[in-house]
């Protein structure tokens, strides 16, 4: 290839990242099956990559691919209705069909695609598929993202992300899963699967779960875009800015969770210095327009304040401690879980007192839903380093190191341990 | 990866907003925070009202405004969030600065990528 074919290559690949939800999105709402409209959504751009390195990239160059889209569509099914009648196998009932399909993608505007954005993500984070199908095609669909692309953020071979897509598409087909954006009572409960197919992506950016890297900034840019895209679609709902709050907060700090080594830092150990006010300031405005919506908070709304306590602290020696365990508190009776109740003993150690903090985390312990969760000990270990208590200190970095799959974390959890350790034998001897 | 778009072209003192563009910009802009990747945007007033602070030779000097070759002069700036420069460029392709030039004129949208800490090695 040509070096200026190859960069007419790149830009067909940029349209087509910034095109193809929407292009999917209006295919969509015309065949009423996403399948259908991915594959011809492909069709248009092959058609791209075939004349424009030749004709030069079109001036509109999503009308270009829709209407091309649209033109192998109606082909099809005109085909597919000859065919048909042809073997005399089509009934009256589908002939006319075919024929609303064929009138609708006359009339298909652009109008219809704004709204059929929200379709689609309704769509592919539909609770009938399961979460990972969900992810997998929420990145294809919305992001843009090629199978290879999703296998290689997730640490997963190719063809298994391939397969999930294609079984995603199936099971949508099957169910006969409408193409819509749900109503009245179903809303919260189809709304929440959204968020939380969104959140997934952006952990897993944020705290890769396994491999080398501790984190996958793509994938949080995807979360982000994602969240952003949704909070201008939905602005009415509390939990999208929430949400998107949280994101910002969070990936605000990218920069200074990671030490040159590549090991993680804690929060309160961060060079708030590094920290992006930008996404800050981002971050505080959805969470403001989040809580200008009235009502209780939500369950990422009460997170994303609960990050927002650690923004406004210009050291982390000014956080409100107290606040910040109030927020804890609010959030484990909305969304009580072992995790919630971690972070919560964390800020009740900070502002009530260390033995407060690990009386929580005893329970914990003592509960052992967290068992295989590296978090605890690691948490558990830190409140009694601080309490002086350096021997069992270690041993709990070590088990939480154990059990940890980050190979970074793992390092950073062994390092503490050998610390506390050594600590201990310093005191032994002062004793 | 973050990336800025300086839209070039100081209006001048005197100069009235064009309705045409104002609102063809704010519709721009609206599409990009559509599209989820919308950072920042904002429009800075006529270089009139500006100045130049010249460091030379151990001191400085301030410099009021307007400045010389205003086509070269920022006019406002959009901070976007993309996955690849070609997508910044194709972004920066669609802003409507072309509207309300005249025959032989042109307008500039510098696109450059941020440099962030989080790329920093």
């Amino acid at each position: 290839m040509l070096v200026t074919d190859v960069e007419t290559h790149r830009a067909i690949e940029a349209v087509w990242r910034i095109e193809s939800a929407r292009l999917i999105a209006g295919l969509a709402g015309v065949v009423r099956d996403i399948g259908l409209a991915e594959e011809l959504a492909q069709d248009a751009l092959v058609a791209a990559l075939e004349q424009w390195p030749a004709a030069g990239i079109p001036r509109n160059p999503g009308a270009w691919l829709m209407t091309t889209a649209k033109h192998r569509g109606i082909d099809q099914l005109r085909r597919r209705t000859v065919l048909d009648r042809k073997h005399e196998e089509l009934g009256r009932e589908l002939e006319v069909e075919q024929e609303m399909t064929l009138a609708a993608f006359e009339t298909a505007t652009e109008d219809d695609i704004g709204d059929g954005l929200l379709r689609l993500i309704f769509t592919a984070c539909h609770p009938v598929l399961s979460r990972e199908q969900r992810v997998a095609l929420t990145l294809r669909l919305l992001g843009g993202l090629t199978t290879d692309e999703i296998a290689r953020a997730f640490l997963v071979p190719e063809p298994t992300v391939a397969q999930r897509i294609v079984r995603a598409k199936r099971t949508l087909s099957e169910a006969r899963v409408p193409f819509e954006v749900p109503h009245g009572d179903e809303l919260v409960g189809r709304l929440s699967s959204v968020l939380e197919v969104v959140y997934l992506i952006f952990n897993e950016g944020y705290s890769a779960t396994a491999g080398d890297d501790w984190l996958r900034p793509g994938l949080c840019d995807e979360a982000l875009r994602l969240g952003r895209i949704l909070a201008e679609l939905e602005p009415s709902e509390p939990e999208v800015h929430g949400l998107v709050a949280l994101m910002e907060i969070q990936a605000s700090r990218s920069a200074a969770r990671v030490g040159r080594e590549g090991e993680p830092i804690l929060l309160l150990d961060q060079d708030r210095s590094r920290w992006d006010r930008l996404l800050i300031a981002r971050g505080l405005a959805a969470l403001e327009r989040a809580e200008g919506l009235g009502g209780a908070l939500g369950p990422y709304a009460l997170q994303a304040a609960i990050a927002a306590c650690h923004s406004r602290a210009a050291t982390p020696e000014a956080t409100d401690w107290t606040r910040m365990a109030a927020l804890y508190d609010a959030l484990a009776q909305l969304a009580p879980s072992p995790i919630v109740e971690l972070n919560r003993a964390v800020a009740v150690g900070m502002a009530f007192g260390l033995a407060a903090g690990l009386h929580i985390v005893d329970a914990l312990v003592a509960d052992g839903s967290l068992r295989a969760y590296h978090l605890l000990p690691s948490v558990r270990g830190d409140l009694l380093a601080k309490l002086g208590r350096d021997a069992e200190a270690a041993t709990e970095f070590r088990r939480a190191a154990e059990l940890t799959r980050n190979t970074r974390e793992r390092a950073f959890l062994l390092e503490r341990a050998d610390t506390s350790a050594a600590a201990r034998r310093i005191g032994d001897r002062t004793d | 990866m973050r990336y800025m778009l300086s839209l070039k072209g100081d209006p001048g003192p005197e100069a009235q907003p064009d309705e045409t563009r104002v609102s063809a910009l704010a519709a721009y802009v609206q599409e990009l925070a559509r599209a989820g990747i919308l950072v920042a945007a904002e429009t800075l007033q006529s270089s009139s009202t500006g100045a130049r602070i010249r460091f030379a030779g151990g001191g400085h000097i301030v410099v009021e405004g307007p400045f010389p070759e205003p086509s070269g002069l920022v006019a406002g700036y959009i901070l976007i969030d993309v996955r690849s420069r070609p997508e910044a460029i194709e972004w920066a392709s669609r802003c409507p600065l072309d509207l309300a030039l005249r025959d032989g004129e042109s307008a500039d949208v510098e696109v450059r990528r941020v440099l962030q800490l989080a790329d920093a090695p």
